[in-house]
């Protein structure tokens, strides 16, 4: 089977996929308990029955669930995100205008983790039983175990805090006027710590299967064929021993990249980072029906297309793959 | 003018500073928290809504911390004798951030369509209203079917704000456009919204107080988590930490550090008032020496000092002590545990369990009602915690689905407005969770409400309200539990922040850096 008809194969499926989901988005956020018109009416700190009723009748909830149902279906084939009343606008901006931090954050940390966390199995690999070693698996370890919130906290607490090395907090420097160069230098520093914490556990976990994959593939035999051939050791450890290695390593590297979307909200939260994770939280807390549903919906088509990203990569990484099948 | 004039002149003198002493220019990073979903004050009037919109936009008055009206958009009031009729007088020359000149007739506008349609709190306050006219561009006559005694306190900046008619007229207005560039008359004028960042405003070039505002500019940051919240104003990048934007176990260790500044005023028109709701209607707590007994198996003073820091005072019924019409001669429960389980056994309570719904509002919250738990448990009564969102509190409490929920609520300064609303029998229904959710009836009481709103006399008012508190507390609809305080902590280079009794939710119309 040629990888084109692969390709459209897993499309046509995952379209199935993401309107399965949808829908039981849909029928999910629907069970919590509440809704959109009671959250404001709440906040509003007074509430008449007839106020509510006027805001369930502008958000459309006092349509039958069936109705509701049909008419967010429709939305969705027609790529339509729909409003949120509670925000004012049109769900796709929300997100469009929360898309690019939220990306930067979770590229650079995907980056980050994968680049090191690599780096550093092989270094460790390379250097098994020796201080050098104990040293990278203790630190994977203790990173591998903190919990993210306390890492975050005891970041800003140390850098920002106490040293004054970096901001501790949002996006970029507020009313500062920056631009150009001025403005990117400013948002990486900002980006720095953010980055860090939310690639810390990954690294870890990267690194740590680099090593185990590492040393279990330099047992192999075509390892000690290439070794008897005479090849110099740095050239058997990359083409040979890393390249085998890394295919458990994409398997990971897939998944975390289908979180790049949502699966940043804590780092988002303790940071304020004005990401697309902590417009979720928020959203859900409210019960903003549409903004959650589009956020779900845009999480889960990232997470699709990286599955069938990641299958691609296991082509080029392993050819063997794609001739099996 | 004059009024205005003797009143600068009268705080200078009280500083010992000479006249016009304040610096010009700076900006100022405050904390907004949560991030509001919308700045039109006219359609939302959620607590971070009013605390950036109150600089927007402005009402006919302002209340100062004893709760008295002072003149913001009308500068001067005439209340007829009968109580009947109210004339306000607006000031010259003001105009709308985008230039248009206010005139009385964006005052019938706003009271009489926008926020008739839009404003729950603001419409039951109009129904006492027969007509809202406009005989010349500087004069509004407000013509009351009956008197309404707290009449003159609904001219708020978050109760009645001034919407532009030129705007608004004929639109559906939940959908205008403008909503996302709200124009007011205020001393600051909406520049920028970034999202989940900060929301810009800047000064209002024409402002119609000669001088003021004396800030540039003004930044209202969204910070969501608690401990960075404090983090941010430990490292300067936050100025003012408004009430309730930090847990209470940060509060001493930032205002210990130098040249912080805290106060506790600023909420005197709000007056939070804390309670659980008592659900009257079934099981034992349809008993009142069961709800008695609760009173007194809590030790809110203890709660008052650990869980709060120090901070609020223990209720001692439905009306808080910081607004007018309060009364002390009421019973006592002072903490005695042997009391409530005397009641108990009198009662022959059988030990069923009772659910308690926690408010979600963060740790704070959440320690009062295990401390709650704790103190019942003392007594012999079991409570189970039931945990939940702020939506899904909403929805129990709205459908009278608990038998103890924690709430606080404002009392906008006055019982007719904040109180009576929470025990008088025509509040029944459900729905809503700021309504008399417990299903207190007493017939005669009622009556007495509604004298006491009525009356045109503030003795009279003052009296009845004072033989209602009375007998209300003896009955134990909810269990008042603390008269909230929420300090506001701030860089004491920022000067005349808190000048009013609704406090930062006012705007920072006269606030000022010492530079």
């Amino acid at each position: 089977m040629s990888l084109l008809t692969t390709i459209l194969g897993r499309l046509i499926k995952a379209a199935i996929t993401l309107l399965t989901i949808a829908v039981l988005n849909f029928f999910l956020i629907h069970a919590a308990p509440g809704d959109p018109a009671a959250v404001l009416a709440g906040e509003a700190g007074a509430a008449d029955p007839l106020f509510i009723a006027q805001l369930r009748e502008r958000f459309g909830l006092d349509q039958p669930l069936c109705v509701q149902l049909w008419s967010y279906v429709k939305n969705v084939l027609t790529l339509d995100l729909g409003y949120s009343f509670r925000q004012g606008m049109p769900v796709y901006d929300l997100i469009a205008s929360r898309l690019p931090a939220t990306l930067l954050l979770t590229l650079s940390s995907f980056i980050i983790s994968l680049s090191l966390g690599i780096a550093f199995g092989v270094a460790a690999a390379a250097r098994v039983g020796k201080a050098s070693d104990s040293l990278l698996t203790t630190l994977a370890l203790l990173f591998y175990a903190t919990p993210l919130y306390w890492a975050a906290l005891m970041a800003v607490l140390v850098f920002s805090v106490q040293l004054g090395w970096l901001p501790g907090f949002g996006y970029e420097t507020v009313g500062s006027g920056y631009t150009g160069l001025a403005r990117a230098w400013d948002i990486l520093q900002h980006l720095i710590l953010p980055a860090m914490t939310l690639g810390l556990f990954f690294m870890a976990v990267y690194m740590r299967m680099t090593r185990a994959s590492m040393l279990e593939v330099s047992q192999m035999d075509f390892v000690k064929t290439a070794r008897a051939k005479g090849l110099s050791g740095p050239v058997i450890r990359r083409r040979h021993i890393l390249r085998n290695a890394l295919l458990p390593v994409v398997t990971l590297a897939g998944l975390q990249a289908g979180q790049l979307i949502g699966g940043a909200v804590l780092t988002e939260t303790v940071f304020a980072w004005p990401g697309i994770g902590r417009l979720m939280f928020e959203s859900l807390e409210a019960r903003d029906y549409n903004t959650i549903l589009g956020v779900f919906l845009v999480s889960a088509a990232m997470v699709i297309v990286f599955n069938i990203l990641t299958d691609i990569v296991y082509r080029i990484v392993d050819p063997r793959i794609g001739a099996k099948t | 003018m004059n009024f205005l004039k003797t009143t600068t002149f009268l705080i200078a003198a009280g500083m010992a500073q000479p006249l016009l002493a304040q610096d010009v220019g700076g900006r100022i990073d405050i904390v907004v928290q949560p991030e509001p979903p919308s700045l039109m004050l006219g359609l939302v009037q959620n607590g971070p809504t009013q605390q950036v919109a109150g600089d927007i936009y402005e009402s006919l008055l302002r209340y100062n911390t004893d709760l008295e009206p002072q003149p913001s958009l009308a500068k001067s009031w005439d209340i007829s004798e009968d109580g009947l009729t109210y004339t306000f007088q607006l000031q010259e020359g003001v105009k709308w951030h985008d230039g248009e000149p206010f005139t009385s007739a964006d005052v019938v506008f706003s009271a009489d369509v926008f926020l008739r349609e839009t404003h729950a709190r603001l419409r039951s306050s109009l129904a006492y209203v027969a007509s809202i006219e406009a005989p010349d561009d500087l004069t509004v006559v407000f013509k009351l079917r009956e008197p309404f005694g707290p009449f003159i306190g609904i001219f708020e900046g978050g109760t009645m704000p001034m919407i532009p008619k030129h705007i608004y007229e004929g639109t559906d207005f939940a959908n205008n456009e403008m909503n996302a560039t709200p124009i007011g008359t205020g001393p600051f004028k909406f520049e920028s919204w970034e999202k989940g960042s900060f929301i810009h405003l800047v000064k209002n070039e024409d402002y119609y107080l000669e001088g003021k505002p004396y800030l540039d500019e003004v930044y209202y940051r969204v910070i969501p988590d608690a401990a960075s919240r404090a983090v941010a104003f430990e490292t300067g990048e936050v100025d003012v930490l408004p009430g309730g934007s930090v847990e209470n176990w940060d509060v001493p260790r930032l205002t210990e550090m130098e040249n912080v500044c805290s106060t506790g005023k600023g909420w005197e028109f709000f007056a939070p008032h804390s309670w659980m709701w008592l659900n009257n209607r079934e099981g034992a707590m349809a008993d009142v020496r069961f709800r008695q007994a609760i009173m007194y198996a809590m030790d809110r003073e203890f709660v008052r000092d650990v869980v709060w820091n120090g901070f609020g005072k223990v209720a001692t019924g439905p009306v808080s002590s910081k607004t007018n019409f309060y009364s002390d001669d009421v019973t006592q429960y002072n903490y005695d545990p042997d009391k409530a389980k005397a009641l108990l056994a009198e009662m022959e309570y059988d030990g069923t369990p009772i659910r308690l719904l926690p408010l979600p509002y963060g740790e704070t919250w959440q320690r009062w009602a295990e401390a709650v738990r704790q103190n019942l448990s003392e007594v012999g009564i079991e409570v189970q915690i039931d945990a939940t969102d702020v939506a899904g509190w909403n929805e129990k409490v709205a459908q009278w689905d608990y038998d103890m929920a924690f709430t606080y609520l404002y009392q906008y300064g006055d019982p007719a407005l904040g109180v009576s609303r929470n025990y008088v029998e025509s509040q029944i229904e459900k729905g809503s969770p700021w309504n008399n959710v417990e299903g207190y009836r007493n017939p005669e009481l009622d009556a007495k409400w509604h004298t006491a709103a009525v009356s045109p006399n503030p003795d009279e008012r003052t009296e009845i309200y004072a033989q209602i508190q009375k007998e209300i507390v003896d009955d134990v609809p909810v269990a008042w539990l603390l008269e909230i305080e929420f300090p506001t902590i701030y860089n004491c280079n920022v000067q005349d922040l808190v000048t009013t009794g609704t406090g930062i939710s006012d705007g920072l119309r006269d606030a000022w850096i010492k530079q």
